[in-house]
């Protein structure tokens, strides 16, 4: 492999026209196609995502209420929508596919397979990944397993309806919840979409420990760089267990296994212990890639170098390790022994710490910028304001006492949505809007960025703010008519005023596709540095970079963060221009 | 660029320049090697977790199992690590006709072992010990063929992906591709065959002997 | 707008009382840090000729900003600790609990009570769907099971949740502070019918509960059980 990449670097772009379409485009080598092929296909299931969330929506505005049927709903066979009304059994197949879509078809992807993909080898200077070829598998073998994934809503007894936690033993005997096939292909696709995961895993450890261009030490490395590369161990690391647990649910559910069946001597909560084991570390999955992002965004915009990048590398690195040991605060009223509770509640209090740390380095690093707000810088600014609300209410369900109250409530799915959307989609649509001019060419529509920028903030807010109280009122999750408990019912007009905002919000992501698909044709022709950045990809690679990314390999001679430096002949000091020894690539703590 | 640069700048990458002094593949390897470690874990974890909360459910060491039998079998992988060690010696040394043989003599070895566990697995399955529910009448309980057969199936799949990737190995050579300068894919190879072999005796351990 | 459902247990006033000191600290870090930055947001926006400060940090601004957060979640989490305990360990379940059986299947809560033996699981037990009546000023233990699936035993008005395992048993106590009728419900995700799996919860004053037992038939006046509440689990 090694061989290959040398072959192509030097002779890039002599190289880059000799590949036909299919090789250039579909069966593609290069890191760069591969990113944006994840791209297009995460974000369709972001759609698809999205339009479940629609279905619950309308079902909670108006529990099956005959006079308001679902707009479409004939659309669907009568299993699922029967005269507009939304059946429990999809209503509980939506809210379990929603879950399962967003995160491991949409949210992950976009973090990891998309810019891990793409940023890895251009930040560390690198012509390509360490296995193109392994590379290339990964996001073949993570299509068919969304393909898997989809094909689960057109068998017979319908999709998966566990939620995407996947509880045992309501997932491993399909006479629980009479789903069959889509039961089994839900697993099936979930241990494939695995493989994908640690495929890419591998690629992006071994790229960053040996790819890196000459004078890119560690302490130079770009922080969305860093962040996937922990991301990446995180990955490797939890997925396997995941795997593990998803082919013992699998054998439970076919060939008759008792993992999982209490009856037979099986265990439930082994499930949920193997589940939240890998589950935790994956919540850092979903948000680590996104908090490097704003970091780099963050800097750029505000002209400054980030406050603290040993903090933020340390900050990330204690997220990582502390995150294998919180995960039963997953599990606070699953019965477990009371005094593993406490220590579980301690380990995840511990680890609210470094969140904080890296809020703090955000807002030092705007303090005294000279803050450019575009599209993406926007977002960022947004994530860090957004992600200060999903950790603060983690606070709440931390604490074990007021965990018995609030768990399963929708307290918690306020909290996972200002993490998981607040916190994660904010930081994608920053980064897409970051680095798009790098990917094609092309500059997307700023004014039509912003309207979709303040629509998404404002609607967000409305829809997820509010379910803080209806979780507070003891509003259970995943419930399908809560007007049948009487302390519920005077919700009603809450939840239909969070379903109505939730219906804008869907709608105003269709304006940010409208600018993405536009911008492909008729996007201002972007500049190779249009943010004045100072990573290798904005300054030793024209946009989009040719294959092979580098004319010659950069060398590097300074962080990634030289912004306003006083020596520096401009407000930015690119990371490969040869000067004066910049102050010590390590922060340099002066005063 | 300055001259500086220029020096540094060699047209292409340096693995070595600022990596682990390890090639792409090794490392890649590696890498791979620690989340087979965690699927193992979480294996072996599960079948811990689960017998010492029914220890009833699980039968006493030899009183279904084949100690022996299989105690022959981990003899054999342990001569099968040997074994690749001295093809990844012979070709270290350029020794082609040496690497073959001793590839070869791992691949057998490696198929003997399947062929041992195959017949311990219709040996089993006839006294009623299987993984499912239904047909179960072996001592202990369905748990324990559940765990049984999980366990050392997984194993047995892995040790057929190394034989599968040692005869491709012995193509290679046949084909010459392999010198005392590059013979990467040995060394890769050896590293899954001995890991392979490190999670058997593992599992032998805890699941035939204690 | 949404807030905490009126409370009818002994541990609401810990729980709730936790919730609003974690609601204070966090409300004014949330304030404080979304004030700030939407006061540099404003404060450092780009002007012609603004020239950003150029810092790599500050090592004793880290470790404040280090140091506060952890000794208020380390204060958060040691205040949690004793509610925890008195709520879940075994130890806490006063011994003079009154023990009702609690079996969860799809989609339904069946309670049962002592019969007139003074003794659990014989022919003489009385059982009722979806129904919980308990004495009020008296603790009671419900011994939770699931026959099926997982469910949660969640009583809103009581902050008491837990989860019924297959395969487990767990003794969930409390004491209702107040007479009336409240809300059961379950709160994990137990198939199609889960929606529907609620029922009520009725606090009887001591007298009326003594009354409601001889009602049904079952076991001898809460009274006369305390005496012999010794040979109780």
């Amino acid at each position: 492999m090694a061989t290959t990449l040398t072959e192509h670097a030097p002779h890039a772009d002599a190289h880059h026209h000799e590949l036909s379409f299919v090789r250039k485009y579909i069966f593609s080598e290069d890191h760069k196609i591969i990113g944006i092929q994840f791209l297009f296909m995460s974000l369709f299931f972001l759609l698809v995502g999205g339009l479940l969330a629609a279905i619950m929506r309308w079902q909670l505005a108006y529990p099956t209420d005959p006079a308001n049927p679902l707009p479409g709903g004939g659309l669907f066979p009568e299993t699922m929508v029967n005269n507009g009304i939304i059946l429990p059994e999809f209503y509980n197949s939506a809210v379990t596919m929603h879950g399962t879509i967003m995160i491991f078809f949409a949210i992950m992807p976009l973090l990891v397979g998309v810019f891990a993909n793409y940023l890895i080898p251009l930040q560390i200077g690198a012509p390509d990944m360490a296995f193109p070829k392994l590379n290339m598998a990964s996001f073949w073998t993570a299509f068919p397993a969304g393909l898997i994934m989809l094909a689960g809503f057109f068998v017979e007894g319908g999709h998966s309806s566990a939620g995407w936690t996947q509880y045992a033993p309501l997932s491993a005997d399909p006479e629980w919840t009479g789903v069959y096939a889509g039961q089994q292909l839900w697993l099936i696709s979930m241990i494939i979409l695995g493989f994908a995961s640690l495929m890419g895993a591998v690629n992006y450890i071994t790229t960053v420990i040996n790819m890196r261009a000459p004078g890119m030490t560690w302490f130079r490395i770009p922080l969305p760089t860093w962040a996937l590369f922990i991301t990446a161990i995180l990955i490797l690391l939890a997925i396997p267990v995941l795997t593990g647990a998803l082919i013992m649910l699998l054998f439970d559910q076919t060939i008759g296994t008792t993992f999982f069946a209490s009856a037979t001597g099986g265990e439930p909560l082994l499930w949920q212990h193997m589940f939240w084991f890998f589950g935790h570390p994956e919540v850092y999955i979903l948000i680590l890639p996104g908090m490097g992002f704003v970091s780099e965004i963050i800097a750029a915009g505000s002209r400054k170098p980030i406050f603290g990048y040993a903090a933020m590398v340390l900050a990330i690195i204690a997220i990582a390790f502390i995150g294998w040991l919180v995960w039963g605060h997953h599990m606070f009223q699953s019965g477990m022994n009371p005094m593993l509770g406490m220590s579980f509640m301690v380990t995840t209090m511990i680890i609210a710490v470094p969140s904080a740390i890296k809020v703090f380095n955000w807002l030092g690093t705007m303090w005294r910028g000279d803050l450019h707000f575009h599209t993406p810088m926007l977002h960022a600014v947004t994530f860090v304001a957004m992600f200060v609300i999903g950790g603060l209410s983690g606070v709440f369900v931390a604490s074990t006492p007021v965990d018995i109250f609030l768990h399963d409530t929708y307290f918690v799915v306020a909290h996972l949505h200002y993490v998981l959307f607040g916190g994660s989609l904010f930081a994608i649509f920053g980064a897409i809007t970051f680095w798009y001019p790098k990917m094609f060419g092309r500059m997307m529509n700023s004014t039509l960025g912003k309207i979709h920028f303040w629509l998404t903030l404002i609607f967000f807010n409305l829809v997820f703010f509010p379910m803080h109280n209806l979780g507070i009122a003891g509003m259970m999750r995943r419930i399908y008519d809560f007007t049948q408990y009487e302390y519920l019912a005077p919700f009603q007009g809450l939840q239909m005023f969070i379903s109505w905002s939730a219906f804008v919000l869907i709608g105003a992501q269709f304006i940010f596709a409208f600018n993405f698909l536009y911008s492909l044709f008729r996007g201002e022709k972007a500049p190779q540095n249009p943010w004045h950045a100072n990573s290798l990809e904005w300054t030793a690679a024209p946009s989009p970079p040719p294959h092979g990314n580098f004319a010659h390999t950069p060398t590097v001679y300074r962080g990634p963060y030289e912004y306003s430096h006083p020596d520096a002949p401009g407000d930015y000091w690119p990371q490969n221009e040869p000067g004066p020894a910049a102050p010590a690539p390590e922060p340099v703590y002066a005063e | 660029m300055t001259t500086h640069a220029a020096a540094l700048d060699r047209g292409g990458m340096d693995a070595t320049e600022v990596g682990m002094g390890v090639y792409n593949m090794k490392l890649g390897m590696w890498v791979f090697l620690l989340s087979e470690v965690m699927f193992f874990t979480s294996l072996i974890g599960s079948y811990i977790i689960l017998r010492a909360a029914h220890p009833d459910m699980f039968a006493q060491p030899g009183e279904v199992l084949n100690v022996p039998l299989t105690a022959l079998n981990t003899f054999l992988l342990i001569c099968s690590s040997v074994t690749m060690v001295l093809a990844f010696a012979a070709i270290e040394r350029g020794d082609q006709a040496k690497l073959k043989a001793w590839l070869i003599g791992t691949a057998l070895i490696g198929m003997s072992f399947l062929g041992v566990q195959v017949f311990e697995y219709i040996q089993l399955s006839g006294h009623g010990f299987v993984p499912s529910v239904e047909g179960y009448s072996a001592a202990g309980a369905p748990l324990y063929g559940t765990t049984f057969y999980t366990m050392t199936g997984f194993h047995g799949f892995h040790v057929f992906v190394g034989v599968l990737a040692l005869w491709y190995l012995v193509i290679q050579a046949f084909r010459g591709k392999y010198t005392a300068a590059n013979h990467g894919a040995v060394e890769i190879t050896g590293l899954y065959w001995h890991f392979v072999d490190l999670v058997w005796i593992i599992l032998f351990t805890i699941v035939y002997l204690i | 707008m949404g807030w905490l459902p009126e409370a009818a247990s002994t541990f609401a006033d810990s729980i709730d009382g936790i919730f609003y000191l974690i609601l204070a600290i966090t409300g004014v870090i949330f304030i404080a840090v979304e004030a700030v930055l939407l006061w540099f947001a404003v404060k450092y926006r780009h002007r012609d000729g603004r020239k950003a400060y150029h810092t790599h940090g500050n090592i004793r601004v880290e470790v404040v900003w280090t140091a506060v957060p952890a000794v208020l979640v380390v204060l958060i989490g040691v205040l949690s600790v004793r509610p925890w305990l008195h709520i879940r360990s075994p130890d806490s379940i006063p011994p003079d609990a009154y023990a009702i059986d609690m079996t969860a299947k799809q989609f339904e809560w069946n309670a049962t009570y002592v019969g007139p033996d003074g003794a659990m699981g014989t022919d003489d037990d009385v059982t009722q769907r979806n129904q919980l009546h308990i004495p009020v000023g008296r603790p009671v233990v419900v011994m939770l099971r699931s026959e099926d699936v997982i469910h949660s035993f969640f009583l809103p008005e009581f902050r008491v949740k837990q989860d019924a395992v297959p395969g487990m048993e767990m003794a969930v106590w409390f004491q209702a502070t107040r007479t009336g009728e409240f809300n059961l419900a379950c709160a994990e995700l137990c198939g199609t019918g889960h929606t529907r799996m609620g029922g009520r919860v009725i606090v009887h004053s001591a007298d009326d509960f003594d009354a409601w037992l001889l009602a049904e038939g079952a076991g001898p006046p809460l009274g006369a059980r305390l005496a012999s509440s010794t040979d109780q689990p």
